[in-house]
C-alpha cells in the first residue's frame, strides 16, 4: 500500500523558538534544539525522527513567521 | 530522506509574497500567521498588482515592510479613511487596511464606524488581542472584565474602566456591511477558516459588495506575560467566552 512519507526543513535563522509548531504536530516529531541558538539568541525548533514525519503541514500552518517548508512523497511500500 | 527534499515535493512553503525580512513581532505573535494569511490569499487570487493594504500604528505599522504588495502608512486610526479614498481613486483595486484593537477600536473607532456605515468597499483586519502591545501591554476598550494590565493592575473594573467594546457586533448592525466575522489563528483548522474569511472580504472589496470587516481574536504573548503556547490556550479560555467566534453577517 502506498504511504504518504514527509519531510520539513526549518529557516533557523528565522525562527525565533516561540514552540507553536511543537505542540501542533500531531506525531510530537518537532522540539527545541538543544543548547543551540541562531544568530538573534533564540533557540529554534528541529525535527526528531524525522522518518515518521507523514507531511501533514500542521506545524508550517501554525508558524507565524513562515519558517518550515513541508515536502511529500507518496511510497510504496 | 534526501530524495524527499526537492522541489517538486513542496506542499507548503512560506508565500513569495511574504519577504525574507525579519519579522519584528515578538515569538508567537498571531501578527506573523496573520501576515502569512493575507500573503496567501493575495498570491492565490493572483491580484498581486491591484492590492493597496493600509497599515496602522501600533505592533503592525511596519506591516509594509515584510509583504510585497503596496502599502500606504495612516495616522493613527485614521486607516479605514485613507482607505476610503484609495478605493474611490482606484475602483477596480483590492483595499484592505490592517489594524490592531488600540487602532481600530479606541483612536480610530469613528473613522471605522462611518467607513464601515458608508459601505465603501474595503476590507478590514482588525486584530483584537484585548492589549496594547507596542506600547507596553496597557488596558485598551477590548480588555476583558477583570483581566490584569500595566495601567489596571487589579483587573478591569466596570465601574471605574466600563465595558469591553464589541465593535464588530457593532459593525454588524450596520447598513454598509456585507461581511462581517470573527476568527482566530490559534490552530491549523481556526487559521484555514481565518484563511477563507480574509478571502472573502477580499472579493468582497474587489467585487465592490460593501465594507468587509474580519476580526482575529490574536494573543499578546509579552502583554499578557504568557510564552506563546500558554497565550494560546488563555485565548481559547478566556476570549472566546466574550468574543464569539463566527460570522455575524453575511450577505
Amino acid at each position: 500500500m502506498a504511504k504518504m512519507k514527509g519531510a520539513i526543513t526549518v529557516n533557523t535563522e528565522r525562527c525565533k523558538g516561540c514552540s507553536l509548531c511543537v505542540v501542533a504536530c500531531p506525531l510530537n516529531l518537532i522540539q527545541l534544539a538543544d543548547k543551540k541558538v541562531n544568530l538573534r539568541g533564540y533557540r529554534y525548533v528541529e525535527q526528531v525522527n524525522p522518518e515518521a514525519c507523514t507531511g501533514c503541514t500542521s506545524c508550517a500552518i501554525v508558524c507565524p513567521d513562515g519558517c518550515i517548508t513541508v515536502y511529500r512523497t507518496k511510497v510504496e511500500s | 530522506m534526501e530524495n524527499i527534499i526537492s522541489p517538486e515535493n513542496i506542499v507548503y512553503q512560506k508565500p513569495k509574497l511574504l519577504n525574507d525580512e525579519h519579522m519584528h513581532y515578538c515569538p508567537g505573535c498571531s501578527h506573523g500567521v496573520v501576515h502569512k494569511l493575507i500573503a496567501e490569499v493575495i498570491e492565490e487570487m493572483g491580484v498581486t498588482d491591484k492590492a493597496i493594504g493600509i497599515s496602522p500604528v501600533g505592533c503592525a505599522v511596519f506591516a509594509y515592510k515584510y509583504i510585497d504588495i503596496d502599502w500606504q502608512e495612516a495616522a493613527h486610526g485614521r486607516a479605514p479613511a485613507i482607505a476610503s479614498a484609495i478605493k474611490r481613486l482606484w475602483p477596480e483595486h483590492l483595499v484592505f487596511t490592517y489594524q490592531g484593537d488600540g487602532d481600530l477600536a479606541c483612536i480610530g473607532t469613528a473613522e471605522t464606524i462611518h467607513a464601515l456605515n458608508r459601505g465603501e468597499n474595503i476590507a478590514i483586519i482588525f486584530i483584537n488581542n484585548a492589549i496594547y502591545g507596542m506600547t507596553g501591554g496597557q488596558m485598551a476598550p477590548t480588555t476583558l472584565m477583570g483581566m490584569k494590565t500595566s495601567t489596571c493592575p487589579y483587573g478591569r473594573q466596570a465601574d471605574l474602566h466600563g465595558y469591553p467594546l464589541k465593535i464588530t457586533e457593532i459593525a454588524a448592525t450596520l447598513e454598509g456591511t456585507c461581511y462581517v466575522t470573527r476568527q482566530s489563528v490559534h490552530s491549523v483548522a481556526a487559521i484555514r477558516k481565518a484563511k477563507r474569511a480574509i478571502r472573502q472580504a477580499f472579493e468582497n472589496s474587489i467585487n465592490r459588495r460593501g465594507s468587509s470587516l474580519v476580526e482575529i481574536v490574536s494573543t499578546c504573548s509579552s502583554g499578557w506575560k504568557l510564552s506563546p503556547v500558554e497565550a494560546n490556550e488563555w485565548m481559547q479560555e478566556h476570549m472566546f467566552d466574550y468574543y464569539h467566534v463566527g460570522d455575524l453577517k453575511s450577505i
